[in-house]
Order: C-alpha cells, then structure tokens, then sequence
C-alpha cells in the first residue's frame, strides 16, 4: 500500500506539472533533497537553445527565484542531433530530429530570436544581430560549433544527394535525409564508398564511423555486399581516440572487411570526376569514389573566437573557451561558464557530456547567488551508442583518464555489439535527450 | 546516466510514448488488473477453466510482444549478442504473456457473468 501512495503521489505531481504554477512544485519533489529556489535578480543570459542551452534554462529557472534569465538563439527549429545518424541511414524521415526551439524553454524566461554577434566579457555584454544590447552577470556559453565546410574545397552542400553520391548527414536534418538516398543508391549500384573523420575536435566522434558500419551493414542486407568496396580514412594513427575503443573497432572493421587507412585527412573533392584528395604525412593523396561521406572541420562561432573567450595556446584555429576541465568555468571569467560542445575541454562533444555538464554548472552557479561554493565536478564523461549496424551496438562510455566508465556495469558490456544498445539508441536516447532539455533527467 | 530516480524513469517514459498516451496505457493495466481482482473477489474462486484458457494463451502473448518491440525497434532476432540481450527479450515475453493471461482471464469472467453455484 505504501508503495502504491508513493505512486499516486508522483502520478499526482505529474498532473500537477500541466498547471503552470505546479511545476516548480512538482519537479521539486523529483528531486528529493533538493533546497528551496534561491532568491536573486541575477541577469543569467544564455547563448544558444539547442542541447545545453535549453537544459540548462529549465534547470536554473526552477533553481532560482527572480532571475531575469534571457536566452538567444536564432535559429526556430530545435535539431536532435544523434537522430541524423538514423535519418542517414534510412531509419526515420527528416521530421525525426526537428521541433520548435521554443517549445522546450520554460515560461517565465525571455526568448530572443536571434543570434550573439558580439561579445564582451570585460563589459559582460552581448550585441545581438538584430543589435540589441544585452548586460548580464553571469553568461553560459552554449552556441554548439560550427561545420566549416567551406574548407573542403570543391565542396557545397547543394551537391549532396543520390545523382552525385555524396553524403553530408552533419549538416542538417533535410541533407541527413538527402545522404540517406545517396547511401540508398550507392548500396544499391556498388562501387567504392569513401568515409572519414576531419583533424580538429568534433562532435560525436564516433558518427562516421558508424554511419560506415551502417552502410556496410545496409549492403549486405541488399545481397550487394560484394560488388561495394568500403574505406574510411582516420585522421590519426588510431580509428578512435581513445586506445581500448580503437582496437575494438579496428577488430570490427578487419572482421567485415572494411578497409582503413591513417592520417588521411580530406583536403577536397572534385565531384565531377568523383575524386577525393587527402592530406597524408607523405603529401596528397586521391582517390576515386562513387560514394562519399563528408564530414567537415569543426571550429566554435566566428562572435565566440573574437570574443577573447577561447584559449591563447591551444586548439588556436578552432577557438574552443577556456573552461576549466573539471568546474566547466571560465579560467579568466569567472562570471562566464560553458555547456556543451564550445567547451574547450579534451574530450566531451556529445549530448550525453551535456547531461553531465548540466548539473556542474547548475551546482556552481546556483551556489555562487546563494553566496556558498560548488562542489560538483565533471570527470570528461562523453559517451555514444557505436553503431556497428541495424540492430546493434556498443554502449561506449569514457572519461578524461580514457577510463571506460560503463553505466550498467557487469549488464552491460562496454565494447561488445548488443542489441539492448541498440535499443538504447533507437528508442530511449531521444526520451532521455528529450526529458534532459525540460531539465529532468 | 548521471542520476537514476522513479522520476526519472518516468520522464523518459513520458517522453518515448508522449504523456497522454503513456499515462493512458498505465491507466489501461491498472484498470485491467483491478478488473481481474474484482471477478476474483466476486466469484470468490479463481475458476480452473479459465485458468487454464488464460495459461493456453500466454504463448500468443508473449510472441505479440516480442514481435511488437522488434518491429517497433527494426531490429530481428538475429541481432541479440550477449546474455543481457536473452534477459531483455524473455522479460518482454513474460510480460506479454502474463499481461495477455490476465486479459484473457477477465474477458472470459466479464461476458460469461458469474459462474453457477455448483
Ligand atoms: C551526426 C551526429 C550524430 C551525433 N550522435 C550523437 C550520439 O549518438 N550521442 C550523443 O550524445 N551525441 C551525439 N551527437 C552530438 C550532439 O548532438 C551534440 O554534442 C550536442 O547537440 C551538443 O549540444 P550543444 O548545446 O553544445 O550544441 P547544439 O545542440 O548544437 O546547440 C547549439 C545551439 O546554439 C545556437 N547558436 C549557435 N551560434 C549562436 C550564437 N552566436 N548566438 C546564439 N545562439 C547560437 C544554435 O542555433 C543551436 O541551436 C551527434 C551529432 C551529430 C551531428
């Protein structure tokens, strides 16, 4: 019986989150423990509204009471990244991964439609593009990164689709959907499938991988597997960067006779001759291909590196900010904290990091208005679900030591290829993304 | 995952079937089990017959459910890996055909009435 109250109270603050004023109340009792909001009128500005940006506005707005909390993000359409994968690979439409941006920000903040196009911490201040001025007292920094695409020469995204083979699925939504018939196309034809990872810091490191195994996967399942040839060219002198992960992909790829090439990084394409040309230790290289899969160099926006945000020494032609590894703040802003894949932070680009982000930042910022210190840290944990093909996949989890730090340990095996992963992938990780934006798991 | 509560768990849930949906199947299984302790309470005896009708047709529960969740999920039987993946597709079985049983069970007491005295 006891139970069974436990569980119509919940059910009853469950309804209760449908009424604007029982959220606070309900989300509460969620997390049991948890103090009472912090007062303060704090201005919280927060850049960005996709992963990290929208978590982090639901998390604070409950935490705190009066904040003045804006968030800026121009683009409508809120992206669910990790789901290109599937859309690429012909497992769901482009409508899989799109909702409105505003859906997910919680009542009671301000929502401009716009982007930061100047910054500046010294003043902490933000310029909009439509040219409002913003002062705040404290700044999250969660923009994403960009694709640079334009470093692939002879490369456009308009050129994505089944008539050239080429497959961009990092860009968005409707060219993931676009990549999936070129794939669909090319396991139909055969020939030589090119894919690859580029030299800077990227997110979700493993995405071209898996979009390779994929392919491989989807051709055999045509009955074409013989008549397609698979290569995918690694930037370093490893498949994946952290060592216990690479043998294992490695082993994989020998065992489905993938081929794999190091440091081959993609330079340019020439679409009419279908070539591809790659930057190797012993100069360029090119190669023909029927099709391509490309994924470009990663940098943080251009309004972030004139900021004066990123660091001075490291990462310097792709501007990642100067976090700290473990508290996420600023090393020379302490009224600046990062979220998500802008941190300049060894490992960590992924929306599962976001989630271990989240609390960090939320415990040292909330403790700082209540006039205490944060305690929590964040260990590098990054992790996704590797693909190795329809059906299944290896939950890999790892942190900063590139320890593997499974969530399931001894259920759920790390490195081997299991369906229950896959289920992970295929039906909970959208739940749980969907359930850490409105700032609840 | 970084905390792993009841409410939790429910939030994903929510957010996998949509919250109308998913409270509504709750509310489904709730009212399909107290419908099965109410004809127990009435009949005062759990009757063999349709016992053993319900237990006839755990199979076809239980195979409906496994079908479901691999079609839902495009995955095939040939995809499991590990023991773990076993345990997760004969707890889909069983709760398939316990869920169906039961279903079964009430739907037998329901239109056939109270059983004679005898
Ligand atoms: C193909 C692919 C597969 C992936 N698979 C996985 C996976 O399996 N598992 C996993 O955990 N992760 C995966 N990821 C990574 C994951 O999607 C990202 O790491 C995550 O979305 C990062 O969150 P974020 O908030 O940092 O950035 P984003 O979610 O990209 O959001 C950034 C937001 O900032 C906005 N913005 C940009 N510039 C500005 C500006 N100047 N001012 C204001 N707003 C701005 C953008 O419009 C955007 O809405 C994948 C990504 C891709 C592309």
């Amino acid at each position: 019986m006891g139970d069974i109250d436990k569980l119509m109270a919940s059910r009853r603050g469950f309804l209760g989150l449908a009424g604007a004023g029982g959220a606070a109340l309900a989300l509460g009792g969620a997390r049991q423990g948890q103090a009472a909001p912090v007062r303060t009128n704090a201005r919280i500005l927060i850049l960005g509204a996709g992963a990290g940006g929208a978590a982090i506005a639901n998390r604070l707005s409950e935490r705190l009471d009066g904040a003045e909390i804006t968030v800026l993000d121009g683009r409508a359409q809120h992206w669910y990244q990790p789901g290109f994968t599937l859309i690429a690979a012909g497992l769901r439409g482009a409508d899989y991964a799109v909702s409105a941006t505003e859906r997910w920000l919680p009542r009671g903040i301000t929502f401009i439609s716009e982007y930061a196009a100047e910054l500046d911490p010294e003043a902490s201040r933000v310029t909009t593009t439509g040219g409002q001025r913003l002062d705040y007292d404290y700044l999250i920094v969660a923009t994403g990164l960009v694709l640079d695409w334009d470093a692939i020469e002879g490369f456009d995204l308009s050129m994505v689709g089944p008539e050239t083979g080429i497959s961009a699925h990092y860009a968005s939504p409707e060219m993931a959907e676009k990549s999936w018939h070129a794939l669909d196309r090319f396991t139909d034809e055969g020939g030589v499938g090119l894919f690859g990872r580029p030299a800077t810091e990227m997110k979700c490191a493993g995405a071209p991988v898996k979009i390779c195994f994929l392919a491989e996967d989807i051709a055999t399942t045509k009955g074409n597997r013989d008549r397609c040839e698979f290569v995918y060219n690694a930037q370093a002198q490893n498949l994946f960067g952290v060592p216990v992960i690479h043998h294992r992909v490695r082993q994989i790829m020998d065992e489905r006779d993938i081929t794999y090439r190091y440091e081959h990084v993609l330079r340019a394409i020439d679409p009419g001759a279908k070539t591809a040309t790659y930057a190797t230790p012993n100069g360029d290289v090119t190669d023909r291909w029927d099709f391509i899969n490309v994924v470009p160099p990663q940098r943080a926006p251009q309004v972030i590196r004139d900021s004066g945000l990123a660091w001075a020494d490291r990462w310097t032609d792709q501007g990642w900010i100067e976090v700290d590894t473990q508290t996420l703040r600023h090393a020379r802003y302490p009224n600046v904290f990062g979220i998500g894949d802008i941190n300049g932070v060894p490992k960590g680009k992924t929306a599962a990091s976001v989630k271990f982000h989240i609390p960090v930042v939320e415990d040292h910022l909330v403790a700082e208005i209540a006039g205490a210190e944060g305690t929590r840290l964040y260990d590098g944990y990054t992790s996704c679900p590797l693909i190795t093909r329809v059906g299944r996949a290896m939950l890999v989890e790892f942190d900063y030591q590139d320890n593997l730090t499974p969530s399931f340990p001894g259920l759920i095996a790390p490195l081997e290829e299991l369906w229950i992963s896959w289920l992970m992938k295929e039906v909970a990780l959208k739940a749980t993304y969907n359930a850490m934006l409105r700032g609840r798991a | 995952m970084e905390e792993f509560s009841l409410m939790t768990i429910l939030a994903v849930f929510e957010e996998m079937f949509g919250r109308g949906l998913f409270w509504a199947m709750v509310a489904l299984a709730v009212a399909i089990t107290l419908a099965w302790v109410y004809v127990l309470v009435r009949d005062r005896s759990l009757s063999m017959r349709k016992f053993l009708l319900a237990q006839l047709s755990m199979p076809v529960g239980g195979v409906a459910a496994v079908w479901f969740v691999l079609v839902m999920t495009n995955s095939s039987l040939r995809d499991l890996g590990g023991p773990i993946d076993g345990i997760v597709l004969l707890g889909v079985f069983a709760a398939g055909a316990v869920g169906f049983a039961i279903l079964v069970y009430v739907v037998q007491s329901l239109l056939r009435g109270r059983p004679a005295d005898s």
